[in-house]
């Protein structure tokens, strides 16, 4: 089976608002409605998880109800400590939901990422089937540097042509996701920002799947501007 | 929900805009498979006046296009449903008697209204047309509309001539030459279909035709004909067919030309020839088009007229299409993933 796991647990800390970023509202709707209403397009998915803090659990599904999002594909699971627990803690769902079977694929993306396409979603699917993981990437414009670790000067500056930005989705394998997780020691997951690497850590291969620019994380509130600008609301 | 729009905003640059879509009582269509048009073309290359560009762009071209239903608020379609897309835009005032394509205040997607290179599009359920795959030849209703014009402007015909059909002159060897042949061929298996081109090579498709000519001989005959040739082409084959028509023929006009075209109508009188002019084409048209399509050798015969283009994943491929384009015999038809 094939599920989205929608990672919505931020508290908004980064962003200075009251209500965390992912329910404010871009055009005529909320952030995190946009970016589902596009993953119930993909009709593969069996389910839609959507990873929220226990405490914004109502005031999300208040908010579906509200644009009218009732689709019985839709799930809220608890929200974890960190994004990586989230994706846990809804995998922990699915699992109790619909049992453990070793085809299961999970495709993990950011509620904050609402400019994300079919063709990304789609290929997501298609690499995680065929190669266990995947992350989508977009090539990096400027040239990376390295920095030693007191962040004053650079260690190394990598070939530009092998450095990618990364966004998500990021799709798994959801046995595999787990048994590779729970591999790690607790202070290699401390450290972790990016689910794919509970996949490299564990010498695993992750394909990657060409993003889009568009496809940005909106994270501070110029991100937000920038987003509300970039969309045009077609009134019938 | 968020759409993304790919739009010309000027001749050979693509922008990619973003629209948050109502789809109240929608059917929310995934475009699959699409066509450029030769006034897709002529956008994107800038050939039409500076007034023109400058009043239709920006603009999302293609209007010959096939895809797939993901959601239906309006309950008529089951998800997952192959469908054709019908560019046309209806009026708000119906005029009775009048074909839905020349009603006044009617719209046409790419032109002046956003085409069909959109994520996902957004269409009112008389605007689709279901039709079944039985030969493995999905990407071949991408180029409906175009089979759907040859389709009303052989009704027009129909309604528009004397009963007497005994060969058909069809001038021009392109596409629609070959659309509008074949739709003839099919609709009056009786009649004579004789096609006059420029191109030995492209007439050698035409192999359901009864007989084609590059050069026309002196003491032939027909009782009807169409122009299908459009542009510089067009002022020379209005004058053969003036020439060559046995008197009360119907001449139908299909070919845009840009500029004016000047016409005998001194032998026009003389024969009392009736001259329709046919554009576009509506539901009925389509349905009809569809049909035609679900038929084992109609549908191969119009395969063979297809070329495949790049799949277009990015922005960057939609460029290379439109190159592509330049080099194919007929149609060109490539797979929509954006």
């Amino acid at each position: 089976m094939i599920f989205a796991g929608i990672v919505a647990g931020g508290m908004g800390s980064r962003f200075g608002s009251d209500i965390p970023k992912q329910f404010l509202k871009l055009g005529n709707k909320p952030i995190v409605v946009h970016t589902v209403e596009k993953f119930l397009l993909y009709s593969k998915f069996d389910a839609i998880f959507i990873g929220v803090n226990e405490n914004w659990i109502p005031y999300a599904q208040d908010l579906f109800k509200t644009y009218g999002i009732n689709s019985e594909k839709i799930f809220f699971s608890k929200g974890g400590k960190d994004r990586n627990l989230t994706i846990m803690s809804i995998i922990d769902d699915i699992e109790g939901k619909f049992g453990k079977s070793d085809d299961n694929i999970i495709v993990t993306h950011d509620a904050v990422r609402p400019f994300v396409t079919l063709r990304i979603i789609g290929e997501n699917v298609e690499a995680a089937k065929l190669y266990g993981a995947c992350d989508t990437v977009v090539n990096s414009n400027d040239t990376i540097v390295e920095s030693d670790v007191e962040r004053k000067e650079i260690r190394s500056v990598p070939n530009r042509k092998y450095m990618f930005l990364g966004q998500t989705p990021q799709s798994f394998n959801m046995s595999k996701l787990k048994i590779f997780f729970n591999n790690l020691s607790e202070s290699q997951k401390s450290e972790l920002t990016d689910a794919c690497k509970i996949f490299t850590l564990n010498n695993q291969k992750v394909h990657l799947v060409m993003g889009e620019f568009s496809n940005f994380k909106i994270t501070t509130m110029s991100d937000y501007k920038i987003a509300n600008s970039l969309l045009e609301i077609k009134f019938d | 929900m968020i759409n993304c729009i790919y739009q010309l905003t000027s001749p050979g640059k693509i922008n990619l805009k973003f629209e948050d879509v109502n789809f109240k009582g929608k059917v929310i269509v995934k475009p699959r498979y699409m066509s450029i048009c030769h006034a897709d073309q002529r956008y994107y290359r800038g050939r039409r006046s500076r007034e023109v560009l400058k009043k239709k762009l920006p603009m999302a071209l293609i209007h010959e296009c096939c895809g797939e239903v993901l959601e239906d608020y309006s309950n008529t379609f089951s998800v997952g449903s192959k469908v054709v897309l019908i560019p046309n835009v209806l009026s708000d005032v119906h005029q009775e008697g009048i074909f839905e394509n020349y009603q006044k205040g009617s719209g046409f997607r790419s032109s002046g209204i956003d085409g069909f290179m959109q994520e996902i599009v957004a269409m009112d359920s008389n605007r689709l047309v279901p039709f079944n795959d039985y030969y493995g030849n999905e990407k071949v209703f991408a180029i409906t509309e175009m089979i759907s014009v040859a389709v009303h402007a052989v009704e027009r015909f129909i309604s528009n001539s004397h009963e007497k059909k005994e060969r058909i002159a069809v001038f021009g060897d392109g596409n629609l030459g070959f659309l509008v042949s074949l739709v003839l061929k099919r609709t009056l298996p009786n009649s004579k279909i004789v096609v006059i081109g420029r191109h030995e090579e492209k007439l050698a498709h035409f192999s359901f035709a009864d007989q084609t000519f590059v050069d026309i001989p002196e003491n032939f005959e027909f009782d009807h004909s169409f122009e299908c040739t459009g542009g510089a082409g067009c002022s020379d084959a209005v004058d053969k067919i003036i020439k060559f028509i046995n008197p009360q023929g119907t001449v139908v006009l299909l070919g845009v030309s840009e500029e004016k075209v000047p016409i005998n109508t001194r032998n026009i009188l003389e024969k009392g020839l009736t001259f329709v002019g046919a554009s576009r084409s509506g539901f009925n048209d389509f349905v009809n088009a569809v049909k035609f399509l679900e038929e084992e050798k109609f549908n191969r015969r119009v395969c063979n007229l297809i070329s495949v283009g790049s799949k277009v994943n990015f922005i960057d491929d939609i460029h290379k299409v439109f190159e592509e384009v330049l080099n194919v015999p007929f149609k060109l038809v490539f797979e929509w993933n954006m």
